[in-house]
């Protein structure tokens, strides 16, 4: 409680409370529209922020991060297109719905259950506080490193059927890093004689080619065939108040996304896939699911709304983001000078229950926005696909040349932006590249200075937590090549 | 060959898409050729241990991407083939062209300056999209204007002034540079 206080002070100053309400309302609207997406938003807007305040650059980009899947919803259910990634499960239930005439009543279920997950991850979350803060100081270098580790390891890992490409891309983003001046014994590293490369590859440079220059190049080159939204009548609000007869599928669904949420690498797809084949094997009607079940859409908002709170775990404790959104936000911290993990935790609980605090509020700002702009949103996702291409690709001019007013990070960003459209296409995955990146960084200084600090290799696992974690990393890649190998024997057969 | 090492490769098939067995082998190629210059791009410090050596991390980088780049090629000659090759790589020269318009935008701008440029781009872009009506490119416009003063005005982003604008009287020199 004594936290709490100083932590209101610091966000009710007026250019945080502009940029939380800008930020969740924008979040809403980038959800909304199919083809851009949070991280594409965030990429363009990372660099603008670096002129903020960290508190108000972070809620700005919390506030499109918390809120761009209530938007996202809204294509999903009225057209079957996902606004963003993550709400693709809600167009299996959403989208019956929309076709039996019901279209106000799965956005108020989808709204409402949002809702619910996000409060619930908030709520969990400073239950937690007091143990975070106990824990936290108990991981030194090795445990970082180890933390680390296992984050780049889940991100292969959690692409099935692409997990070989998934490692290429990890490994390509570790050396990514690692390019340039090596800041101890200053020599170069793959710079080819190029001195524009001593100072390394940017990443904000590669976000902005690979999300946002990608996007703005797959939509142009694409045609403008879509689906005209479905009319909405009557009160979305009164579809609200049924979210509380469904009160258990709510909660565990939010659970798993908090649960899953703070282990680095994992992220809302399998937290939705867990609640929702949990909503589904437990729920009396089963055969609906896929048809417009309402526990179905339940399940998968509120479980993909409880991850971004809970994805700040492992950043603001530990420094290791768990996906590529909390890596980008990383990149806000960095530039202030602020170095999340255990020292922020021990010196800045104020600053972290601020960003907290800012959840809970963007995520009534962006309610009270849907309740009032449903009807307008339903217009916005009409916008053609080549016109929002247009529309990013000039925003991701003022991204990448605002950074330093520099033609060569305009030229990396477009290359990275063609190997990012091609990835795209072909269903490889891009998060690796960035997570390779900036937990490649954070592995090498922290096994650096690990190592400096032991006498024998088993020091390095003789601490009870990085013990934990090589458990943890044995455990997931046998269980993953065991589960693998029984998939193929099954298939085999 | 034995069943068993059939049964063994059949494990790494997986779902293909066009193209992907391009992209298998430009990756592969991409991972060989930069561990063959691996040598001549790192140098190795003397008297440090291997954990602190320069080397490590690059090492990491370069020797996981040409084992996981061999193996997903692998899972691409295994794996069922979806004809088209040919269109797939015709849509990714296509992606050139709007790189192109990109770098063009990143080239007008220091010399006509922002907003110019970002009203040229975005009415040169709904043309090309097909958006020809007088309607869309009063469209295009605005929004090339909005978004200039939504940047440079509301947030003061660091975009300098065109090359363009050192013509203009003195005083209107200054407030263009500033604010468009």
């Amino acid at each position: 409680m004594d936290q709490v206080l100083p932590a209101l002070g610091l966000l009710l100053q007026p250019a945080v409370l502009v940029a939380l309400l800008v930020g969740s309302v924008g979040g809403v609207v980038i959800g909304a529209i199919p083809g851009v997406g949070p991280a594409v938003a965030i990429a363009i807007l990372l660099p603008t922020t670096f002129i903020f305040d960290p508190l108000v650059g972070l809620s700005l980009l919390l506030g499109i991060y918390g809120s761009s899947m209530y938007g996202g919803a809204i294509p999903a259910i009225l057209m079957n297109t996902p606004g963003t990634a993550v709400n693709a499960l809600t167009t299996y239930d959403g989208y019956p719905m929309t076709r039996r005439g019901q279209a106000q009543r799965a956005l108020g279920l989808a709204y409402s259950a949002s809702f619910f997950g996000a409060m619930v991850s908030i709520v969990s979350l400073v239950v937690l506080m007091p143990v975070l803060t106990k824990v936290a100081p108990m991981f030194g270098s090795r445990e970082i490193f180890l933390a680390a580790l296992f984050g780049v390891i889940l991100v292969i890992l959690s692409h099935r059927g692409q997990v070989f490409a998934a490692g290429m891309m990890a490994c390509f983003g570790i050396l990514l890093n690692t390019v340039g001046m090596e800041p101890i014994n200053y020599t170069q590293r793959f710079t080819f004689g190029q001195s524009w490369l001593s100072s390394g590859v940017n990443l904000v440079v590669v976000v902005l080619g690979l999300f946002a220059l990608s996007q703005a190049f797959l939509l142009l080159s694409g045609s403008d065939d879509h689906v005209e939204p479905q009319k909405v009548r009557g009160s979305v609000f009164s579809a609200m108040r049924e979210v509380w007869q469904h009160k258990r599928i709510a909660g565990v669904s939010s659970a798993f996304g908090v649960g899953v949420g703070i282990i680095p690498g994992v992220g809302e797809f399998v937290s939705q896939f867990l609640a929702y084949s949990y909503a589904q094997r437990t729920s009396k009607t089963p055969e609906q699911f896929g048809d417009g079940s309402p526990e179905g859409l339940i399940a998968s908002e509120s479980a993909n709304n409880s991850v971004p709170a809970a994805a700040l775990i492992p950043l603001l404790a530990l420094g290791v983001p768990g996906e590529a959104l909390t890596a980008m936000m990383l990149a806000v911290f960095y530039v202030h000078n602020v170095v999340p993990g255990p020292q922020l935790l021990a010196e800045r609980m104020d600053f972290v229950i601020a960003l907290y605090i800012a959840l809970l509020v963007l995520n009534i700002f962006a309610l009270a926005f849907l309740l009032m702009s449903t009807r307008l949103l339903v217009r916005v996702i009409s916008i053609p696909n080549r016109i929002i291409g247009v529309l990013v690709l000039m925003f991701s001019f003022v991204g990448v040349y605002s950074l330093r007013n520099s033609i060569t990070d305009c030229l990396i960003a477009t290359a990275f932006g063609l190997f990012g459209a091609i990835l795209k296409r072909l269903n490889v995955p891009i998060v690796p590249i960035i997570l390779g990146m900036v937990l490649g960084g954070i592995m090498e200084a922290k096994f650096r200075s690990a190592m400096a600090r032991i006498q024998s290799p088993m020091d390095f696992f003789d601490r009870p937590i990085s013990a934990v974690l090589v458990l943890a990393i044995i455990g997931i890649l046998v269980m993953s090549l065991r589960s693998a190998w029984k998939k193929h024997a099954e298939s085999a057969e | 060959m034995p069943s068993n090492a059939t049964g063994f490769l059949k494990f790494f098939r997986r779902e293909r898409r066009r193209g992907d067995f391009v992209f298998a082998t430009a990756m592969l190629l991409f991972s060989l050729f930069l561990l063959v210059s691996f040598p001549f791009q790192t140098t190795p410090a003397e008297g440090t241990v291997w954990s602190a050596q320069p080397t490590l991390w690059p090492a990491v980088g370069v020797f996981g991407m040409v084992v996981f780049a061999a193996f997903n090629l692998l899972g691409s000659v295994l794996s069922p083939r979806i004809p088209g090759r040919l269109a797939e790589l015709r849509v990714w020269l296509g992606f050139v062209e709007y790189a192109a318009w990109f770098l063009a935008f990143v080239l007008l701008v220091p010399q006509l300056g922002y907003l110019p440029s970002s009203i040229l781009i975005a009415v040169g872009l709904f043309w090309r999209s097909g958006y020809r009506s007088p309607r869309m490119l009063l469209l295009a416009a605005l929004s090339g204007i909005l978004i200039v003063l939504l940047f440079k005005v509301g947030l003061r982003v660091n975009v300098p002034g065109g090359a363009i604008y050192e013509l203009l009287p003195p005083a209107w020199r200054n407030f263009f540079i500033v604010y468009l």
